[in-house]
């Protein structure tokens, strides 16, 4: 296909660098500087999908971020891309389109029964229907579902990367167009840093489009220069292809650059990046967007907006069409009949919903020949897959319908303006109000809450020399606010002001027929929302707009009805009889402004990477030795050490059988360290702990239970004095920063008058747990500045001395119930000394021993592991530990047994269970009844919380939470499985040494 | 009484066709907009899902029609018309089973009853285990879930895969997929067809609706409720109740009572849509990611709460992009695909993650609240057992444990389990 719609010169568009693609499969040529939708017109193209719901032909409506119709499927593989506007994808060698939600082709589509049945699918429709039978709707979805959805997701993993980036500025200005770009050279200039971030390849904004002029010159001229002098200055960033998506509290912006050209493939760098903007002040100069007139049939391939049928003439050198129309109630768009008539389009006419047009522009049109037709309006339009002629009536005295005679005009190309809509996203997204500018028909940044401010076309100034002054008075403004003053003389640019008259709003433009009864007149366009449905939509009591919008899915499309809305609000209040458009409001502006990829919200935190992962000092001896992971939190722990051909069930014997009868190494470095200081550290204990913390000598070891306020255990763990005003306190794994959080929380909010400190030291720590008869043996081939024996050092106590030449802290305490010794040195040693420990153990049968192991340990003794035994139900006495609760001092939770339900006698109590079948291991999560069925429902008494087999006992052993367990004990109870019931004996939860002699030997 | 039955002018294909030929100028307003009278039998404040719910049922099973539902903004636009419409009663406790699967039994005929297509679709649900303590706490679960007579399955990584192909099961992935539990009658609903169908059905029933009327007092004479003040003039009720998601304690606090609900706010977004490429709900709380794909082919995602109480109803751009990589990291084909809008809503917490369905100090006063981050599963169950203890004055069996003394006596129903973010 040749470039038949190219023009001779002009645009902004490389001539020298050619540029092949294909779309439906068909190859084209274009060049550097075009967009796919700016070559696919200069190729003649004028189909390029279908609608979502009527499957209509569609051709290119606009030339940017408010494209409705033109989205295509960007190559295909791992790189595709789904449902891209045509009008954002800068054309690159190779390129290759397809349409989308059509089959075969947009030519020729065999969803478009969907418009045979048009009449029964109003807004809405399936809510009425698809009820009956009640079990046909599952089928009836199955079709919706395969209907709906427009482009295909990437089948394969994304093969590209995404990064983030976090900055602070003093001004970031959204929008590089004239207002943006003198906003950025002013802030710039007082040396504030200044970010400029602009969605587009190129800055210049709209004025790219134009063939405006600066200081006399063409705008191009001060755009370069203004480029440059921000080029030249130090702390000014200018990013390209950069949309600022989301504006949120505190002056915070998200930002998406995407950094290749080449949109779908981010090659050797990372595809796009997201920024992370912290601005003292934020310009918002987004520019405009501008909206159609909504008129009979408007969504016929060809029916475009004037200003971008004019931004393909000047900055891409295409013509939309050859034969055109340009219908307007506003002056601008007779910009567009200048320029098609300049570039040599035939018949270029101008329909004016106003009477007697008289501004500079419709008047320089006259004089060049152009026809305008006025107080006029289209009622119906020709041609299926492309334009063909548009038929114009005169408007009656209230525009509410036509009269007179009806005339035709031929045309491919209907250029439309219903005037521009400043662009106030952002300002929304961060809780700005709008007001209603009702002169001229278009909302307008009101108050915000955020240090910021809406400037040049996106707070409704439309003339260039105003948005030029607006910028710098704008950009320096901000700069002062953030600190930056410094005058400057320069003389501001100008350019010339033109005259334009006020617009003639009529939202939905009449036909000959009640509107919805002769074609359709279309507000969403990918959606295909019509004025009907918004109408129908009042008529059945969805007034507001928020109703409207979900019940019609007005603006709710990709492109989130940047040209739809604010004439779909008007249309409703017109329904609703609502003399101003504005107290029906726009719907809510959500962020993101454009779709923003999930890959670049995920940035490098994805597979591997999703979250950090902790690491012991001895994680690299674990995995030589071959060892199998548990994820505990973000920590990687040895779950079991296999030998070759071992099961785990036989490593885990193994692992047990050693720690009880020679000597077993634990990693024990991830249990959480806080290291607490303060003249009030052990009054402090005593409220966070439930049991007393005063009286413990300096040296000695206790364990505490933690509660929430609502007496459920929390967490526990041993805590050692290490002096008059220091406490070492160690938590679980997984709760170690919770439980600082906690300390923090009471002391900083509740307690503020105790002086305490808390600092987490896990990380400062390796720990080594020796465990098993020969741990004092091994233990004391390493030590001589310590007595190692039952009487020196008793359990839970603890000695500072040398283990291996290294300054180690040795505590003997035992979550095994083996006598054992764990020893802490500082982390930098602690590979070191695990390895020694190894090359001297052998002789002892030093085994190393895994979490799992641990837990079938600990499960012999009845220790509980809080979050398995205990779930936020579970208070002390459930456990048996009443022990542990002082009744001579407050303690945090206390105050909840006072509560009825502590009191409950049928509350869940730890309790052991023991199969009758000695090989059966009950499966950790299974529920206990007391009746032996197994047809639910069943009344539930308990839970298994920890099972296992016990290589020491020979035997599977099981703890449980029973209702009223501790009476049950020697009762039998039943365990309900899919397909079998298992029954199993309550006992007491400890197994093994219930008198603990192994524990203090 | 004065109101008459209006007859429901039905919706089906038949009517959708004769409506056609006269280009649907004549159908029936959903739901009427009257004017508010000066008194009602019964006030419900909030015209959410739980609130309309509540006056159809009022109107439906207890003959109460004299009854008004008073929303400050428009009706179902809270978070009924903001949550991921997640539906699904595999949860812990009985009591909390007990509701929720009334709930999801009342929404598998909803559509019929309210003669309004909610588009209910049980696609299943999966919860995904991703360390030991998430297998042995979802294993803990689906054994509960069966033996209290509700659908519930255990699943393999094979098993999951074989559900959804797309879903990355490699043991290289930071937090590998361990395992699932799926309820099959689990799904997903249209959230604004719930609100609208109920309004629909309660005004059929002479409920007045009252849009864009803010109550800004709660009436009390000697301990009794007498009515409301609203934005729109005084109105009187023996009988009201509180149902208003996200300012619960607000209300709570006009009548004097103070409520232990923290209020957070809790995001939710959608991609732009795609072909059919999920078939069911994925959630994973480890990790916190919910997804699931439209009937429009966007895929609907969850986030967690944020950090901070807040009413703004907008979330922390950070706590988005943790959940997004969640997603990227379960299903690196999604990587490319695009979010096209966000939004947050406000929650309403308790320290047990269980709702307050419940009398109040304040005869004639009741509450419906703190459903947190997971009440639009509860819609129909939590309207129904609420009109019965608005009608009768005393809780349903159903609703009974959910009482405001549970926080005094203890009694409480902890479903932090069924998530840190329970959609
Ligand atoms: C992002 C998000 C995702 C969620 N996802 C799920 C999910 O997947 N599954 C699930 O089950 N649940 C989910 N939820 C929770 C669920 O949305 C809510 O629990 C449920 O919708 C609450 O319904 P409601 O009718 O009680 O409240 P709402 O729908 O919030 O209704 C309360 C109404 O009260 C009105 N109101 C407030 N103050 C006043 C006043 N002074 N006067 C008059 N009216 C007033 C409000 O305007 C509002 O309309 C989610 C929530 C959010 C925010």
């Amino acid at each position: 296909m040749s470039q038949i719609n190219r023009l001779a010169h002009g645009g902004r568009i490389d001539r020298s660098k050619p540029l092949h693609f294909t779309f439906n499969g068909q190859a084209m040529r274009g060049y550097a500087g075009d967009t796919l939708a700016s070559a696919l017109i200069a190729n003649g193209v004028r189909l390029v999908g279908r609608s979502f719901k009527y499957h209509r032909p569609r051709g290119i409506m606009a030339a940017g971020a408010e494209e409705a119709n033109a989205l295509v499927q960007l190559e295909s593989g791992r790189r595709t891309l789904a449902n891209q506007q045509a009008t954002r994808i800068e054309l690159y060698e190779g390129l290759s389109a397809t349409s989308i939600n059509c089959w075969p082709g947009p030519n020729f589509d065999l969803m478009a029964v969907n418009s045979w049945f048009h009449r029964l699918m109003p807004a809405g429709f399936y809510y009425k229907t698809f009820m009956w039978p009640a079990a046909a709707w599952k089928y009836y979805e199955h079709f919706i579902r395969r209907a709906a959805g427009l482009g295909v997701s990437p089948k394969l993993p994304d093969p590209d990367q995404y990064d983030q980036m976090n900055v602070h500025c003093d001004v970031l200005v959204v929008g590089g167009g004239a207002a943006g770009l003198a906003a950025a050279l002013a802030a710039g200039r007082t040396g504030a840093r200044v970010i400029l971030a602009d969605e587009q390849a190129e800055l210049g904004g709209q004025l790219l489009g134009e063939q405006a002029e600066i200081n006399g010159k063409p705008a191009s001229h001060w755009l370069a220069a203004g480029e440059s002098e921000l080029a030249g200055l130090a702390d000014v960033t200018v990013l390209k292809r950069t949309t600022v998506f989301g504006y949120y509290d505190h002056n915070f912006a998200g930002m998406l650059e995407t950094r290749t050209a080449k949109l779908p493939n981010g090659g050797a760098t990372t595809r796009q990046r997201l920024w992370h903007v912290r601005a003292k002040r934020v310009v918002i100069a987004a520019g405009a967007l501008e909206r159609p007139l909504i008129f009979s049939d408007n969504d016929r391939p060809g029916v475009m907006l004037a200003g971008a049928v004019r931004t393909y003439l000047n900055r891409y050198g295409v013509r939309a069409g050859s034969n055109a129309v340009v219908f307007t109630n506003n002056d601008d768009a007779y910009r567009t009949a200048i320029a098609l008539k300049d570039a040599g389009v035939k018949g270029v006419c101008v329909i004016d919903t106003r009477l007697a047009p008289h501004g500079e522009l419709p008047t320089q049109a006259l004089q060049a020949g152009i026809a305008v037709i006025d107080n006029s309006t289209i009622t119906g339009v020709t041609g299926k897959r492309r334009v063909q002629s548009v038929e114009v009536m005169t408007l009656n005295a209230d525009a509410s319908g036509v009269i007179g005679p009806a005339r035709t005009f031929p045309c491919d190309l209907v250029a439309t303006s219903g005037g521009w809509n400043p662009v106030i996203h952002l300002h929304s997204h961060a809780g700005g109000k709008a007001t209603f500018d009702e002169a001229r028909g278009l909302f307008i940044a009101a108050d915000t809450l955020q240090a910021s401010a809406c400037i040049g076309a996106a707070n409704g100034e439309f003339q260039l020399n105003d948005c030029l002054k607006d910028g710098f008075r704008a950009g320096r403004d901000a700069a002062a606010k953030a600190g930056f003053k410094k005058a400057s003389r320069r003389k501001l640019p100008t350019a010339a002001v033109v005259d334009e008259a006020p617009a003639r709003i009529i939202w939905a433009l009449p036909t000959t027929k009640p509107i919805g009864q002769r074609g359709k007149h279309f507000l969403d366009l990918q959606h295909d929302v019509t004025v009907a449905d918004v109408q129908l939509a009042a008529r059945e009591g969805y007034r507001s707009v928020e109703h409207t919008k979900r019940y019609t899915t007005l603006g709710m499309a990709t492109d989130q009805g940047k040209t739809g809305n604010i004439p779909g609000m008007a249309v409703l209040a017109q329904a609703l009889g609502v003399a101003n458009p504005g107290d029906v409001g726009t719907t809510t502006f959500r962020p993101p402004y454009t779709p923003v990829t999930l890959g670049a919200f995920a940035g490098r935190n994805v597979g591997p990477l999703a979250d950090p992962v902790r690491m012991t000092p001895m994680h690299h001896w674990h995995e030589l030795a071959g060892c199998k992971w548990e994820d505990v939190g973000q920590w990687k722990r040895p779950w079991y050490y296999p030998k070759d051909g071992e099961s785990m069930a036989d490593a885990v014997n193994r692992e047990c059988l050693a720690a009880r009868n020679a000597v077993a190494l634990l990693d024990a470095s991830t249990l959480g360290k806080i290291d607490i200081q303060g003249p009030d550290a052990a009054e402090f204990l005593n409220r966070i702990y439930t049991n007393a913390w005063s009286g413990l000598a300096i040296g000695r070891c206790r364990y505490g239970l933690m509660l929430k306020e609502d007496g459920m255990v929390f967490d526990d763990g041993v805590t050692t004095r290490l002096g008059e005003n220091h406490f070492l306190m160690t938590t679980t794994t997984g709760n170690a920063a919770a439980v600082l959080g906690w300390l923090e929380e009471w002391l900083q909010t509740e307690w503020p008058e105790l002086k305490v400190y808390c600092n987490s030291v896990t990380e400062a720590w390796a720990t080594l747990t020796l465990c098993g008869p020969n741990a004092r043996h091994l233990l004391a081939e390493f030590t001589d500045d310590m007595d190692l024996s039952a009487d020196a050092f008793p359990f839970m106590s603890m000695q500072e001395g040398t283990v291996g030449d290294i300054p180690a802290r040795v505590f003997r305490i035992s979550f095994t119930g083996e006598s054992s010794f764990e020893v802490n040195v500082p982390a930098s040693y602690g590979l070191a000394l695990w390895t020694q420990l190894f090359n001297a153990g052998e002789k002892y049968g030093l085994t190393p021993y895994g979490t799992e192991a641990m837990h079938v340990l600990r499960a012999e003794k009845g220790y509980i592991i809080v979050g398995q035994e205990t779930d936020g139900t579970v208070i002390p006495q459930d456990l048996g530990m009443q022990w542990i609760l002082s009744k001579k001092k407050d303690f945090l939770g206390r105050r909840s047994f006072a509560r009825p339900d502590s009191a409950r006698g049928d509350r869940k109590q730890l309790v052991g269970l023991l199969t009758g079948d000695p090989d059966m291991v009950l499966e950790e999560g299974a529920q206990i009844v007391a009746e032996n069925r197994n047809n639910p429902p069943i009344p539930m008494i308990g839970h298994v919380t920890s099972s296992y087999y016990s290589a020491n006992l020979g035997r599977s052993i099981a703890l449980a939470l029973v209702s009223s367990g501790r009476d049950r004990v020697g009762d039998t109870v039943y365990i309900p499985m899919p397909g079998k019931v298992i029954s199993a004996e309550v006992t007491t939860p400890v197994f093994i040494d219930p008198q603990g002699e192994r524990l203090h030997g | 009484m004065a109101e008459v039955e209006k007859p429901v002018k039905k919706y089906s294909l038949f009517s959708l066709a004769r409506n056609a030929l006269s280009f649907h100028q004549n159908w029936e307003k959903a739901w009427r907009s009257p004017e508010p009278k000066k008194h009602y039998n019964a006030i419900i404040i909030g015209g959410g899902g739980h609130g309309l719910a509540t006056a159809y049922y009022l109107a439906k099973e207890h003959g109460l029609t004299n009854i008004a539902v008073i929303e400050k903004g428009w009706l179902g636009g809270g978070n009924t018309g903001r949550n991921t419409t997640i539906i699904r009663s595999n949860y812990l406790w009985d009591e909390s089973a007990a509701i929720y699967d009334k709930a999801l039994q009342l929404y598998e005929g909803l559509s019929q009853d309210l003669n309004y297509n909610i588009m209910l679709s049980q696609r299943g649900v999966l919860n995904l285990a991703h360390n030991l303590h998430d297998v042995r706490e979802l294993k803990r679960r689906v054994h509960a879930i069966r033996l209290n007579g509700i659908d519930s399955e255990y699943l393999s990584p094979a098993q999951i895969k074989e559900m959804i192909p797309i879903i990355d099961i490699s043991p290289s992935i930071r937090y590998p997929v361990m395992g699932a539990s799926l309820q099959r009658r689990g799904g997903v609903a249209r959230h604004d067809a719930v609100a609208w169908g109920f309004a629909r059905a309660a005004d059929a029933r002479g409920v007045d609706i009252i849009q864009q009327c803010e109550v800004t007092g709660i009436l009390r004479e000697g301990g009794r409720v007498t009515g409301v003040e609203t934005t729109r003039g005084t109105i009187h009720a023996p009988k009201v109740g509180i149902v208003t998601a996200g300012h619960t304690s607000v209300l709570a606090a006009m009548a004097g009572i103070r409520l232990p609900i923290t209020s957070y706010p809790l995001q939710a977004m959608v991609t732009e849509p795609v072909k059919p490429i999920l078939n069911s709900v994925v959630m994973s709380n480890a990790v916190h990611c919910y997804v699931s794909q439209s009937d429009k082919g966007e895929l609907v995602l969850g986030a967690g709460i944020d950090g901070y109480n807040s009413y703004t109803q907008r979330g922390s751009l950070h706590i988005v992009e943790e959940q997004l990589a969640a997603v990227c990291m379960l299903f690196p084909i999604f990587s490319r695909l695009r979010i096209m809008r966000k939004w947050g809503g406000i929650v309403d917490t308790c320290p047990d993650a269980s709702p307050i369905i419940s009398k109040t100090p304040v005869e004639g006063l009741y509450i419906n609240g703190g459903w947190g981050t997971g009440g639009f599963k509860a819609t129909p169950g939590s309207g129904w057992a609420f009109a019965h203890t608005m009608a009768r004055d005393e809780p349903h069996a159903l609703n009974a444990p959910y009482a405001l003394d549970r926080f005094t006596s203890g009694a409480l129903i902890a479903e932090h389990g069924a998530a840190a973010v329970a959609h």
